[in-house]
């Protein structure tokens, strides 16, 4: 095998935004391997979000995914779209109804404001069988490499 | 502890100041962002691969942003410090009641984006405490904490509003249970899949009083003729003056399946099905039928050994006249012990 030379491609320009776009929809399957190495990687080790048994006896229906992991696949669904230049500034969650396992979160993002600064204001849900689940607002700038030192 | 003592608490803990300095246990690193993008399914390249990183702006490879919180998560079996602020509103709280928590709201401001060799600290404070309030999941109070995480230079690089609803989760019914059309049993078992409201109630004949008197008052009476040997189901007494009572023997209400049916159908007012109809050979050598309860209907056996059990409805205040009323019944004999987990 020769050596190959690695080759990153520059990332894809951001996309232009304006309030109202939409989001493409983000399915993730709340499968109990999803819930645990999700738990364990945000090293939350909290037993509603690995043992069923314990969850069931706290008086869950099963165990649930973690606050991290929500926080986390906001910002996945954010930038999956907005591309690798995006530089995320916050993330706010009101958490509504649990995850529990073998439910599906569907996310859904709109644009709602875009200011003169460049600040983009998402509106992100991520709803299961039960309801609202994340109910979430992300500020983030687009193109990070324009203002190098802020963000990154 | 009233709602003022609650306030009172809170205002103490805000008093005395943020918790100390606590450092993540681990400094920003590869493996722990290799396993977290992994998990969460993240492809953003700018997280695995430096040449990524630089072309998207960055001076090399950053963690996701949304990881702040877990550099400094605790880890397994590990303890909260005394002077967290969070620990110590929970504790408050548990104090007064409010046992139950769900977290409401988490909101994260990232104000750089973390680098492999980094090194933060966290510090917690309690923002507002508001309560009591009527939620859905019961009276509670919302409390708020703040964290701010610091690189080796003390600079805040991010930080969290963390607000948990702590309540008192409803009292149970206690009389739910014990209600109207609810049953006990003398043994314990439960009798939840029968409505005796509408079940069939026992039709007491002069013949038969004494053995209906005898499950109302829990024994199980067997009839006794007139040369002495038992007799079930009794017979008219009529070596007896009318108007006196035939006699009896209580049994000891221990026997064995002597033969069974399963009913599947039909439909019996007040019952699910289906059920188990055993005969019973009581250990006094006389035969008895009645409901075998608390088996598999698949695993009934002849010979198995079963004991009564006494089912004990309440009067029904929507009919006049449905006063309580009692039912016999057999268990397995093992039954008890096997259920005392």
């Amino acid at each position: 095998m020769s050596p190959s030379i690695p080759v990153v491609a520059p990332p894809a320009a951001p996309p232009a935004v304006v309030a109202g776009d939409v989001l493409p929809e983000l399915k993730i399957e709340g499968t109990p391997t999803f819930i645990v190495a999700s738990a364990l990687a945000t090293r939350d080790f909290e037993d509603v979000h690995h043992d069923r048994d314990r969850a069931q006896q706290r008086g869950s229906k099963d165990m649930f995914v973690n606050i991290l992991t929500d926080t986390g696949l906001v910002q996945r669904y954010v930038t999956d779209w907005a591309g690798q230049r995006a530089v995320i500034r916050s993330i706010s969650l009101r958490l509504g109804v649990p995850w529990y396992a073998y439910d599906t979160l569907t996310l859904t993002g709109t644009v709602e404001s875009v200011g003169d600064d460049g600040l983009v204001t998402l509106a992100v849900t991520g709803a299961d069988a039960l309801g609202k689940h994340i109910t979430s607002t992300v500020t983030l700038v687009m193109d990070g490499t324009a203002e190098k030192g802020a963000g990154a | 502890m009233t709602d003022q003592d609650i306030l009172d608490a809170a205002q103490r803990v805000r008093d005395e100041g943020g918790s100390a300095r606590r450092k993540g246990r681990d400094p920003i690193n590869q493996p722990m962002v290799n396993n977290w993008v992994e998990a969460i399914g993240d492809r953003n390249p700018i997280y695995v691969d430096d040449a990524a990183a630089r072309a998207a702006g960055h001076d090399g490879i950053v963690a996701p942003p949304a990881m702040a919180q877990v550099w400094t998560m605790r880890g397994l079996g590990a303890v909260r410090e005394a002077d967290d602020p969070l620990g110590r509103m929970t504790d408050i709280l548990n104090e007064a009641g409010f046992t139950s928590v769900v977290a409401t709201d988490c909101n994260q401001v990232y104000h750089r984006y973390l680098r492999p060799g980094d090194e933060v600290t966290i510090e917690s404070v309690l923002e507002d405490v508001v309560g009591p309030k009527k939620t859905g999941l019961g009276e509670g109070w919302f409390f708020t904490t703040r964290n701010y995480w610091r690189d080796a230079a003390g600079d805040i690089v991010a930080e969290m509003e963390f607000r948990i609803l702590k309540f008192r989760p409803p009292a149970k019914d206690a009389g739910a249970q014990d209600g109207p059309a609810a049953a006990r049993s003398a043994s314990g078992d439960p009798v939840d899949d029968l409505d005796g409201t509408k079940m069939m109630r026992p039709q007491a004949s002069r013949d038969t009083e004494f053995f209906w008197d005898g499950v109302a008052a829990h024994e199980l009476r067997i009839q006794k003729l007139e040369d002495g040997t038992l007799q079930h189901p009794p017979l008219p007494a009529l070596w007896k003056p009318k108007g006196e009572t035939t006699d009896y023997v209580v049994a000891s209400g221990r026997g064995t399946v002597y033969s069974h049916v399963v009913h599947h159908a039909p439909k019996v007012p007040g019952r699910q099905l289906p059920f188990v109809i055993a005969l019973v050979e009581l250990e006094e050598g006389v035969r008895m039928l009645g409901e075998l309860r608390g088996v598999d209907p698949d695993a009934v056996a002849i010979g198995q050994p079963v004991e009564v059990d006494f089912l004990d409805f309440p009067d029904d205040p929507d009919a006049s006249g449905r006063e309580a009323w009692t039912l016999y019944a057999w268990r397995p004999a093992d039954g008890a012990a096997k259920e005392k987990r």
